[in-house]
């Protein structure tokens, strides 16, 4: 086990400039996920870390060592792959085997990581299939079992659930994450996907065209997201936005309703902000916001009420069951301390 | 409903090019079987009678048969051997990044476009000649005997032709496979640390079986059929093969009916190569 550090890394693919000057610090046995739109820079970040891609600059550590200039195959780390990679010739115990028997390890510590590895990850039964015999889930496991047997510093991940259906990759997040915490092995793991990012990571690095957004636990970026590409890339359904003016302490809107806004806001009369609201914080009342029902879709738990308000389209999470038709019109209200403000000009956060 | 008009018009529609196609199997076939069956020489013609199998035990027990059974394999089997492995490691070196890797793919492929005749008169000419071929000037500059290739190893030298004409098949299919490999493949052996020698072994090998079986069905089939490098060489008295005996036999010896027998050997032959090619392929291409 061992810390990761990142100073400075830049990275270019030709003009291209894919990572700008990425800090990061990353502390002995934390589960770190990588997240943002595609093409924002986080695969090579971690192929970066991995020793796959060579950065143009700055300082990559894992542990004490500095691991510039050192062969993936020296870094201690092992890799799960998006589409797996398992050898497709060699059975499930070979595939887990292989990196430890090119290592000329002895075949009885061979023998006693594998049969821990597999007992671990259930696959007992299936040793001696071929991949090709596999399912998707099973796949994923031999994958993360050819990692667990190295028992390296640091286990990367590169989307390894994107491959898997909606089921599976609920089960397999879960997995995952009970291995890490049985393993408590540094772990990066990539993926795109936001709900992965929120429920698996101690810690979510959110990315955005090369740079880091922000860095923090998830609730902390639920709740106090750094910047507008924060708020809306972190939360499902995705938060509202206004633009609107500083009016007093009050923000008026496109339509000219007026919205009070949080105490903590730092801004200044006649400024061009963003209010972001999250769906669940957006209610029902007599005044406030008017807006017009467009869509109204029951998910059990929850209804999503869809309407168009203050010339945007905005989403409504209510708990309890409103009896709603398309068309009806309804006013729509936040609690101040609910509410985000950011500058429109920056896109960081003002309150 | 209209179903069953559609599949009649469609078999109608089909029919001609089927029996175009048929005809012109069977009606050689059959033929060359008829041929078989008679007393039938060039030299004495109209005077044709049936004598049954006699043209197929006298075939069949000439030496020169198995002269040219054992001819044919070696062939087939040498030049197998020679464009696999230099095939996999031409394909292994071609699919490194080197400056003008176009050109110099293009230029690995060339032989496979050049007419086996043509070749073999550049090969026998400018190459072999004891005389006045490059290999003669380059033994006689370190002072050595020339060798006279087409006297001394004739079939030596008509696999080395063959082989340079079949070369650049085997590096071609060779080369499209080991650029299929997986790309994250290659990156877990990476970071597995997996050595040259072992990545070729464990990756690269089991991933090129598939395409090694179809280079040996298609090349197999080809190869039995090697003529214009033994005829053009002048080589066909000492490294004659099996389509060369057959011409020997009709042309040569103008006994049509030997000649048939022949071929009608050659045909069951290479149908049972191909039975057992085929079987072992069909294994190799369902995994």
């Amino acid at each position: 086990m061992a810390s990761v550090s990142l100073r400075s890394v830049h990275k270019k693919f030709g003009p291209i400039t894919v990572l700008q000057s990425i800090d990061l610090d990353i502390e002995d046995g934390e589960f770190v996920v990588l997240v943002g739109p595609s093409g924002c820079g986080k695969s090579t970040l971690l192929r970066s870390i991995a020793g796959l891609e060579t950065i143009n600059g700055g300082e990559i550590h894992i542990g004490e060592r500095q691991v510039n200039h050192v062969a993936p195959k020296d870094r201690d780390i092992a890799m799960v792959f998006q589409s797996y990679a398992l050898y497709p010739h060699m059975d499930v115990r070979r595939n887990m085997g292989f990196s430890l028997n090119l290592r000329k390890s002895p075949t009885r510590m061979v023998v006693e990581r594998v049969s821990a590895a597999s007992t671990k990850l259930g696959l007992n039964s299936l040793l001696d299939r071929l991949p090709k015999q596999l399912s998707g889930g099973q796949r994923q496991r031999v994958a993360m079992g050819r990692a667990i047997v190295r028992n390296p510093q640091v286990f990367l991940f590169d989307e390894p659930l994107s491959n898997l259906d909606a089921k599976l990759r609920a089960t397999m997040r879960t997995e995952i994450k009970a291995l890490h915490q049985s393993l408590k092995t540094t772990a990066i793991y990539v993926t795109h996907d936001q709900v992965e990012a929120m429920t698996m990571a101690n810690r979510i690095v959110v990315m955005s065209d090369g740079v880091i957004q922000q860095v923090g636990a998830p609730l902390e970026l639920y709740d106090r997201p750094a910047n507008i590409f924060v708020a809306g890339f972190i939360g499902s359904p995705t938060m509202n936005f206004f633009d609107a003016v500083i009016d007093g302490k009050q923000a008026g809107l496109a339509d000219g309703s007026l919205l009070a806004l949080p105490a903590s806001a730092a801004v200044t009369e006649g400024q061009k902000v963003v209010i972001g609201i999250r769906p669940e914080h957006l209610h029902f009342t007599d005044t406030g916001i008017p807006g017009t029902v467009v869509v109204v879709e029951p998910l059990g738990m929850s209804t999503q009420v869809t309407l168009d308000a203050a010339r945007e389209r905005v989403t409504l999470l209510a708990l309890e069951r409103p009896v709603l038709a398309p068309g009806d019109r309804k006013h729509l209200t936040a609690r101040p301390q609910d509410i985000h403000v950011f500058d429109r000009a920056s896109g960081l956060r003002v309150n | 409903m209209a179903t069953q008009q559609t599949r009649l018009l469609g078999k109608l529609a089909v029919a001609p090019s089927v029996i175009v196609l048929f005809l012109w199997m069977i009606v050689p076939l059959a033929l060359t079987i008829y041929f078989s069956l008679l007393r039938y020489n060039l030299l004495d013609p109209g005077n044709e009678s049936f004598v049954g199998f006699f043209n197929y035990e006298y075939f069949l027990s000439d030496p020169a048969f198995f002269a040219a059974i054992g001819n044919s394999l070696k062939l087939v089997f040498a030049v197998l051997a020679i464009s696999i492995v230099g095939g996999t490691l031409l394909a292994l070196l071609l699919d490194q990044a080197i400056v003008g890797r176009n050109i110099v793919r293009l230029m690995v492929i060339a032989p496979f476009f050049i007419m086996p005749t043509v070749s073999a008169l550049v090969w026998k000419n400018m190459f072999m000649h004891p005389v006045s071929g490059l290999f003669a000037w380059l033994m006689k500059s370190v002072g050595l005997e020339p060798i006279d290739w087409f006297a001394q190893y004739p079939l030596t030298a008509v696999i080395i032709m063959v082989a340079w004409q079949w070369l650049p098949f085997a590096t071609l299919i060779l080369l499209t496979a080991i650029q299929s490999l997986d790309e994250e493949q290659k990156e877990a052996a990476e970071m597995d640390g997996t050595p040259p020698i072992s990545y070729f072994y464990y990756i690269v090998l089991p991933h090129l079986a598939r395409p090694i079986t179809v280079v040996i069905l298609i090349e197999t089939i080809f190869l039995l059929n090697v003529f214009a490098e033994i005829y053009v060489t002048g080589s066909g008295g000492p490294a004659g093969n099996l389509p060369y005996l057959v011409y020997f036999q009709g042309l040569l010896n103008f006994d049509v009916g030997g000649a048939s027998a022949g071929g009608i050997v050659a045909v069951v032959l290479a149908n049972i190569v191909a039975f057992f090619l085929i079987r072992m392929i069909g294994r190799n291409l369902e995994g």
